[in-house]
């Protein structure tokens, strides 16, 4: 393997965990002064912030690693959606408190397994950045857990509201454990997880809290995939118009 | 200010408080006057207490309505810095939110009473949220001549003789002047920009400084409440003399960045050492004031929005946790008749 290809692994996959981080966190920002209860305004604001932190720390490495003088706001604000690398189940529209939560939950499931593991990674960058977010997605799981509990085993009307969530957006979580040669070269080199190994952690998680919440894993119907090589929903294109507005508009201004 | 409501003149021009306990009262007055703090449990007159339930939920409802206009920028803030920062304020003030309630709840009242007076427009939050946010340049604004003006009030509250009021108010104020920071700074990045960033940021000014003169409330011979809420330690400046201080501080800040103020009439008076400025349009602030402002359905929609929306959340929630104690309940019970 040349560093070459090692290197361009390595951006890619910056690319996908920072990308994911951002529309996901930039989703929950949707939602602020606008949730159920105060106290819910103040945690998916400060989940928002996490996230938006990590993909911060995500592309910054990203555009050292690729050497091309692209820093964190040249990535997130100047590449159109096939240049995205997000899965698809992260720009999926928030909807309700109930698809929002399930969204999260079905993420935070996924990027705690995936967060322990590349704690130990052999690139000391890459282990740096996973051991500092690895606490804060904990929290995440935790709080999107209990939610999922609570609406799950609520009333039945939030019951209905939690199984067509998870019956929505199942069809989007296999892209989670895919690899390409990305990922093929990074386990390699040691520096991340094969994501198939991330499978059966993440079903456990996910199954446990969804017994408690007398819900189940749906069956995936129509599995969707692509977000990670550009091929995305229609809706990541809004999210980004928005989000790129002001830097589009105002091309080579200081912010 | 924040709770300028308070100001407007009450309609059948009643004393607020309750006369029929002079010793009571002369006592509770001492100790006003020694600078005590008055706590949940102590003896306060009615009159106190409802000023205090009434300011305090005016407060609260302000910061919570104030997320509104700056929430409305969080999904385009043009650098990811400056998102997490701003959404960073934006939860702040719904913390500010969170203990202002606490706050108003030792006197007596629950936060849901609190909400619902909002929900139904009953409740007053201050005119400011009723503007609009435009531009980006707006956000600077709000931090700087928003957050500017609110810190001139709000220094003194945390002296207020209500304990818990002028408790939760330091560590308001606290976060209050890191916002003015944040906003005084976007505002100087773009004053420096590009001619359409300065232009953005001018325009910002021109729009929301008279409102932000209005936030502290009528002058002092429209106050109707201002006497009796200095004598009990509430107020301890009249709404024209922060005024003034406010325009004092910001006009030399306007000047630093190349802004007009957008004021004719605007001088330095030597004599004095106070800046002279033009006559406000108190039409305009009683119009925003009685629902007639730019955005005030907007806001009172939006908050409504988010309580029903998120009704059958709250309720689930509700039923979950009633599931679990008598499951608990329940279980206890099997334990204690030693029976599985």
């Amino acid at each position: 393997m040349t560093d070459d290809t090692l290197r361009s692994a390595l951006v890619d996959y910056a690319l996908r965990l920072g990308d994911t981080s951002l529309v996901l966190g930039h989703r929950l920002s949707e939602w602020c002064g606008h949730a159920p209860e105060l106290e819910e305004d103040l945690a998916l604001a400060n989940m928002a912030l996490d996230l938006v932190g990590h993909a911060r720390m995500w592309l910054a490495f990203a555009g050292e690693t690729e050497g091309k003088g692209r820093d964190e706001d040249r990535l997130a604000y100047h590449r159109d959606g096939f240049d995205y690398r997000n899965h698809l189940l992260v720009e999926q529209p928030n909807r309700d408190f109930g698809h929002t939560i399930a969204r999260q939950f079905l993420h935070d499931a996924w990027s705690v397994g995936l967060y322990e593991r590349l704690a130990s990674s052999a690139n000391p960058e890459v282990a740096g950045i996973a051991a500092k977010a690895v606490k804060e997605v904990r929290y995440h799981l935790r709080h999107s857990g209990e939610w999922v509990v609570r609406l799950g085993d609520g009333t039945e009307k939030s019951r209905a509201i939690m199984a067509d969530a998870f019956d929505r957006l199942s069809r989007y979580t296999d892209e989670m454990f895919e690899a390409d040669g990305v990922e093929r070269t990074l386990t390699a080199a040691g520096i991340a997880p094969d994501p198939e190994e991330l499978r059966a952690g993440w079903e456990a998680r996910v199954d446990a809290v969804l017994a408690e919440a007398t819900l189940s894993r749906p069956a995936i119907h129509g599995r969707q995939t692509g977000g990670r090589s550009g091929r995305h929903t229609e809706h990541l294109g809004h999210l980004l118009a928005e989000m790129q507005f002001l830097q589009r508009a105002y091309p080579g201004a200081t912010w | 200010m924040y709770t300028q409501g308070l100001d407007a003149k009450p309609a059948d021009n009643t004393i607020p408080f309750n006369r029929t306990d002079p010793e009571l009262e002369r006592r509770f007055q001492e100790r006003v006057d020694a600078e005590e703090k008055i706590e949940p449990r102590d003896w306060m007159p009615d009159g106190y207490r409802r000023t205090l339930v009434r300011q305090i939920s005016q407060h609260a409802h302000s910061e919570i309505v104030g997320m509104l206009p700056e929430g409305n920028w969080i999904t385009r803030a043009p650098t990811l810095r400056r998102k997490i920062a701003l959404l960073a304020k934006v939860q702040d003030e719904g913390g500010h939110g969170l203990y202002l309630y606490s706050a108003a709840e030792t006197l007596g009242v629950s936060r849901d009473e609190l909400v619902e007076q909002l929900l139904s427009g009953k409740a007053k939050y201050s005119s400011i949220f009723n503007y609009p946010t435009l531009t980006w340049a707006d956000i600077g604004t709000i931090g700087w001549l928003v957050d500017g003006a609110a810190i001139m009030n709000q220094v003194p509250l945390c002296r207020c003789s209500y304990g818990p009021y002028a408790r939760a108010m330091i560590r308001i104020c606290r976060e209050e002047s890191f916002h003015q920071r944040q906003g005084y700074e976007i505002v100087m990045t773009l004053a420096q920009g590009t001619p359409e960033q300065k232009r953005m940021a001018q325009d910002s000014l021109d729009r929301w400084w008279w409102p932000a003169l209005m936030m502290f409330g009528p002058s002092d011979d429209a106050s109707a409440h201002s006497a009796q809420n200095m004598r009990w330690k509430i107020k301890r400046f009249s709404n024209d003399e922060l005024r003034q201080k406010f325009v004092d501080a910001t006009v030399p800040q306007a000047e630093y960045l190349g802004l007009t103020i957008p004021d004719p009439d605007l001088r330095f008076n030597a004599e004095t050492g106070h800046y002279e400025f033009g006559t406000i349009d108190w039409s305009e602030f009683e119009r925003v004031l009685k629902g007639d402002g730019p955005c005030n359905r907007e806001r009172l929609e939006a908050r409504n929005k988010a309580w029903d929306d998120g009704a059958w959340v709250r309720e689930a929630a509700l039923a979950h946790a009633r599931k679990r104690e008598s499951r608990a309940a329940a279980q206890n019970q099997a334990g204690a008749r030693g029976r599985a």
